[in-house]
């Protein structure tokens, strides 16, 4: 879509794209570009700039164990987390669209946790998770030893999924009740009309068009699991125990910033952009289909 | 409703009201947790009555994070993380839209591209952007030869360098370098009907002024979601700040919450943590209670 009327002096019309473009220049295009030649070149120890390497850093990454490691454990989050977030919110929202009395109740609060940062809520559910303080010490009275993400690495796994899909229900629920809401009352009633129960209306008219909500949130969720998980691990496990919650961007930070590995870390930074914009490219795919139902 | 379900409604209200106990219980258990003294807080199971330790409690972690001065530098970013991006993405939108110039497409293209790469996955180079913020433009001019130029004709040695690790621009300005806003006025400005403009150019408005006294007071709706919308995004970003603020009197309240967790020799101090973690959660969950309805819009908005 083009606008008709415009104005003709468009020196001025770029003066107006100049912040943008100088503020993207210097803080991502330069970067970007940056992180590209770090990963392809290895800082001198004693200085003296860059050497030539090639694709040397990311063969040395990709024979690392621990990096491998580290790209299961996200995957794994990835996909327990967004699954979780993604049917809880489904449910409540179609539950909430049903306007019984008291939905607007739902309306409003199954909303909020998604105003909390990550590590404040992190630091919360390491409270209601610790092992020897909180609620699961009650079920380490009964059953000892049966709950410590401290030491336990499938607990330490579902310590931050758990914190993560709190969050990201009340986001993906804001966007089914949208969805829901889209779709028009008459076409419910006129089922209805023709005789077909509530379950039924939602599989056949209901879930068949919010799919395109669906495949929009699968995306979503999926990288902000990459990146808003940052916090929550920081503040719960620290990587821990035994790297089994050390997530993609913790071990870049660990590996840039503690590590003082520079070229890694890019290299490391070069394939989480890759599968970004792979995932992104997904989502592109989809965004006929979801202009299409609106 | 259409029709008469009894069972149905019973098991919907039962559902929704578990969602909602869900969601509001860590909520509850952070504030009654906050509320006991160091021997009630590690009981086990917790009373779930509030003790009488609120205020003494809040008053120790707000001294031993040293919250306030903290809080003060979360609002700042914030406001200016809101602030920026609401100016920004408005002037580059007035431009995409309004004007016909070569390269147009180009400049959009450049700017939705960074949408799809968070800071978080290229924090290392933009940290040793921030570190010296002139470096890109020094070897640019190195690189062209300019610099060498300058220092052949005038003798000076051309030597940037304009450091804003631990400063408000620093922590500000590379959070403000995204498209999200861009797209959410691109799209508004294109249902402003094109009479509107007809009629401004007509009285003989110039650019500028149509954009200030026409489009912005159009635009309020998307502002304030926007603003909402980023305030919260700033006033959560954790990453970022941690990595640039090494100096104390920069630190952002959401990165102090570390000082704060229990260390695991010796008695744990959760009842400390839990009031720290209500005092920074609070803003936040002011902002979404009372700007709820732009909260929503600006959401839905900005990621479509």
């Amino acid at each position: 879509m083009e606008k008709r009327v415009t104005f003709g002096r468009w020196t001025i019309g770029i003066l107006f794209a100049v912040p943008q473009l100088l503020l993207i220049f210097t803080f991502f295009y330069w970067p970007a570009g940056q992180a590209v030649y770090w990963s392809l070149t290895l800082q001198q120890p004693w200085g003296g700039g860059n050497i030539w390497v090639g694709l040397d850093n990311f063969r040395s990454i990709l024979a690392n164990a621990d990096y491998w490691n580290s790209i299961t454990a996200s995957l794994i989050f990835a996909g327990i987390s967004t699954g979780l977030a993604m049917v809880i919110a489904l449910v409540l929202a179609a539950l909430t669209d049903r306007q019984l009395a008291g939905s607007w109740l739902y309306r409003v609060v199954l909303i909020w946790p998604y105003g909390i940062a990550a590590p404040a809520l992190a630091m919360a559910f390491r409270f209601i998770l610790a092992p020897e303080a909180g609620f699961m010490a009650f079920a380490n009275h009964f059953w000892p030893g049966v709950w410590d993400p401290g030491l336990d690495s499938a607990d330490a796994m579902a310590s931050i999924i758990i914190a993560f899909s709190w969050k990201y229900v009340g986001y993906n629920f804001i966007f089914f009740l949208a969805a829901f809401q889209a779709i028009p009352r008459s076409l419910i009633e006129a089922a209805a009309m023709d005789g077909s129960g509530v379950i039924r209306r939602f599989w056949d008219i209901q879930f068949p068009l919010i799919t395109p909500t669906i495949f929009f949130l699968l995306v979503i969720n999926i990288t902000e699991s990459f990146q808003d998980s940052f916090g929550i691990v920081d503040i719960m496990t620290a990587g821990g125990p035994a790297n089994a919650t050390n997530l993609m961007v913790y071990k870049i930070y660990s590996d840039g910033f503690k590590g003082l590995d520079y070229s890694g870390a890019a290299a490391q930074s070069i394939i989480l952009m890759l599968l970004i914009i792979a995932l992104t490219i997904v989502q592109f795919r989809f965004i006929e289909r979801r202009v299409h139902y609106r | 409703m259409v029709e008469r379900t009894p069972i149905l409604n019973f098991f919907t209200h039962l559902i929704l009201f578990v969602g909602f106990v869900f969601c509001v219980a860590p909520f509850v258990i952070v504030a009654i947790a906050a509320s006991h003294n160091l021997k009630d807080v590690n009981d086990v199971p917790m009373s779930m009555l509030p003790g009488s330790d609120f205020w003494i409690n809040i008053k120790t972690a707000w001294t031993t994070a040293d919250l306030g001065p903290k809080l003060l530098n979360s609002f700042i970013m914030a406001f200016g993380v809101a602030a920026g991006k609401v100016i920004v993405s408005a002037l580059t939108a007035f431009s995409i839209v309004y004007f016909r110039y070569p390269g147009r497409m180009l400049i959009f293209w450049l700017i939705f591209i960074t949408l799809m790469l968070p800071l978080e996955v290229r924090i290392v180079p933009t940290y040793a952007v921030v570190a010296n913020v002139l470096e890109p433009y020094q070897t640019i001019m190195d690189l062209t030869g300019l610099s060498w130029l300058i220092e052949k004709i005038s003798g000076v040695q051309v030597s940037l360098s304009l450091g804003l690790l631990n400063s408000y621009s620093g922590l500000i300005l590379p959070l403000v370098a995204t498209a999200t806003g861009t797209f959410l006025y691109r799209q508004f400005f294109l249902t402003v009907p094109d009479e509107l403009t007809e009629a401004a150019r007509m009285d003989g408005a110039g650019a500028l002024r149509f954009f200030v006294d026409i489009l912005l007071p159009l635009s309020r709706n998307n502002m304030a979601a926007l603003g909402t919308i980023m305030f919260l995004w700033a006033w959560n970003q954790y990453l970022w700040p941690l990595l640039i603020t090494t100096d104390q009197s920069h630190a952002m309240a959401v990165t102090e919450l570390k000082q704060l967790i229990p260390n695991v020799g010796g008695a744990p101090e959760w009842h400390i943590a839990m009031a720290g973690t209500l005092i920074v959660m609070l803003p936040p969950l002011i902002v979404v209670v009372l700007m709820q309805r732009w909260f929503v819009r600006g959401l839905i908005a900005t990621e479509k």
